[in-house]
């Protein structure tokens, strides 16, 4: 979701961003419903044919599953030797079906589409006192995190290496920790001087 | 058609202390023109200063005044005239693409979705980034992030921009940009800045030493003052 939007103008593209988020919570419930190794042949089927009209090319999709890589080998590898290979397909699959779904929707729809959609399924929630433009501007700033907080867990990681440090978690993880919050400080004189919350 | 007048930002007596620190002591200023810079050594107070005219920081002493509103009681109206431009872009910046960025900031003052992308987009080609309005801006190099830094920012028509160290992380190619763009398209400038160079474009600038104002003149006087402070033994 990290800004992974494919400029297109496919149906998948030009869909309302509520009613494919819709579709991908009925499809994976009724996923989840029916279960079983034909369920996950139809339903990645159904997503490669998706992905193919709305112009994705397979480095694109596969790059979205490369980090599902050792969660695979790792749960794959404990359901063939508890129950079997066939299971094991099974409950990798689903993994699959699901993050390529939701790779569907992120991949074809702004955050910013994304965000507003929720913001009006959210609408509902006001008079129980939630405040759904919050809750959205929450998600974009989580959105917005994952990168620079990867950027420096990657900077403190070499700044480490290059003292000589590098077996040392305390020497990752206290810099990482301060700079952390200071850039959460940051964030938040940012977002007061641009009027948020006056 | 004559340009409006540009904001009085006042100082009345400002302090700030921070626990035993005095950050601010005792500043008396009015700021009435339109290109001003503030500079000084590190630790100077010169920051604190700046980011009191946006009601970022409010003085432990005294009062900011910026078009007569009181910065300590009437902050949200006071940062609906006044704008602010980070030194580091990563902080400023808080949505994942540029233009979703520039749109928050339009949608913020009331405009449809619809409305605020378009605007966004005509923004960006404003700066030459619009060719980048959908890429992650994480992905952006430092000059482009404070491009859309500084989109984000004019974007809103702010009467005052304040800017604290904005070149201070870019090559002298984007930074020479920057101010460019600044003293080109902001109605009013309050610079914050170490580089010397960028004070030609200035009207009147303050140097900061120690929590004082310690000489408010001409841009080559001011250089002057500056450079004899960083002469002395510390």
């Amino acid at each position: 979701m990290i800004g992974l939007y494919v400029p297109g103008d496919s149906f998948l593209h030009r869909a309302p961003a509520g009613v494919k988020l819709l579709v991908l919570a009925a499809g994976l419930a009724a996923f989840g419903l029916l279960r079983g190794l034909g369920a996950v042949v139809v339903a990645a089927a159904v997503e490669v044919g998706l992905a193919l009209a709305a112009g994705l090319g397979p480095r694109t999709v596969l790059a979205h599953l490369r980090p599902l890589r050792w969660i695979l080998i790792v749960i794959g590898s404990l359901q063939a030797w508890l129950s079997g290979w066939q299971p094991a397909v099974v409950v990798c699959g689903s993994i699959v079906v699901a993050v390529l779904g939701a790779s569907l929707v992120t991949l074809t729809t702004r955050t910013e589409d994304l965000l507003t959609a929720l913001e009006r399924g959210l609408g509902p929630a006001r008079h129980l006192g939630v405040r759904p433009d919050r809750v959205a501007l929450v998600l974009a700033l989580v959105v917005r995190a994952v990168p620079v907080l990867s950027r420096i867990a990657g900077e403190v990681h070499q700044a480490r290496a290059a003292r000589g440090a590098q077996r040392s978690m305390r020497a990752f993880a206290v810099p990482f920790v301060i700079r952390s919050v200071r850039y959460a400080d940051r964030l938040g004189e940012a977002l007061a001087a641009r009027g948020v919350d006056d | 058609m004559t340009a409006p007048a540009p904001l009085t930002v006042r100082f009345d007596r400002v302090s700030h202390r921070i626990g035993r620190r005095t950050v601010l002591d005792g500043i008396d200023l009015t700021l009435t023109e339109r290109r001003i810079g503030i500079i000084g050594l590190n630790g100077s107070g010169k920051s604190t200063l700046a980011r009191m005219v946006n009601a970022l920081v409010v003085p432990t002493a005294g009062r900011v005044l910026v078009d007569g509103l009181d910065t300590a009681r009437q902050a949200a109206a006071v940062r609906r005239k006044v704008a602010f431009v980070f030194t580091d872009p990563d902080a400023q910046i808080v949505m994942p693409t540029p233009a979703e960025d520039v749109a928050f900031s339009l949608r913020h003052q009331g405009a449809s979705p619809r409305a605020a992308r378009e605007q966004a987009l005509s923004a960006l080609a404003g700066f030459g980034i619009d060719h980048l309005a959908d890429s992650p801006a994480h992905l952006l190099s430092g000059g482009e992030k404070q491009l859309l830094a500084l989109a984000s920012v004019l974007v809103t028509s702010p009467e005052l921009v304040v800017c604290d160290e904005p070149t201070t992380l870019l090559d002298v190619r984007n930074a020479r940009r920057i101010v460019r763009l600044l003293t080109e398209m902001a109605p009013s400038l309050v610079l914050v800045t170490h580089h010397l160079d960028q004070l030609d474009a200035l009207e009147r600038v303050v140097v900061v030493h120690e929590g004082r104002v310690v000489a408010d003149d001409s841009p080559a006087a001011a250089r002057r003052a500056y450079l004899e402070l960083a002469e002395e033994r510390p």
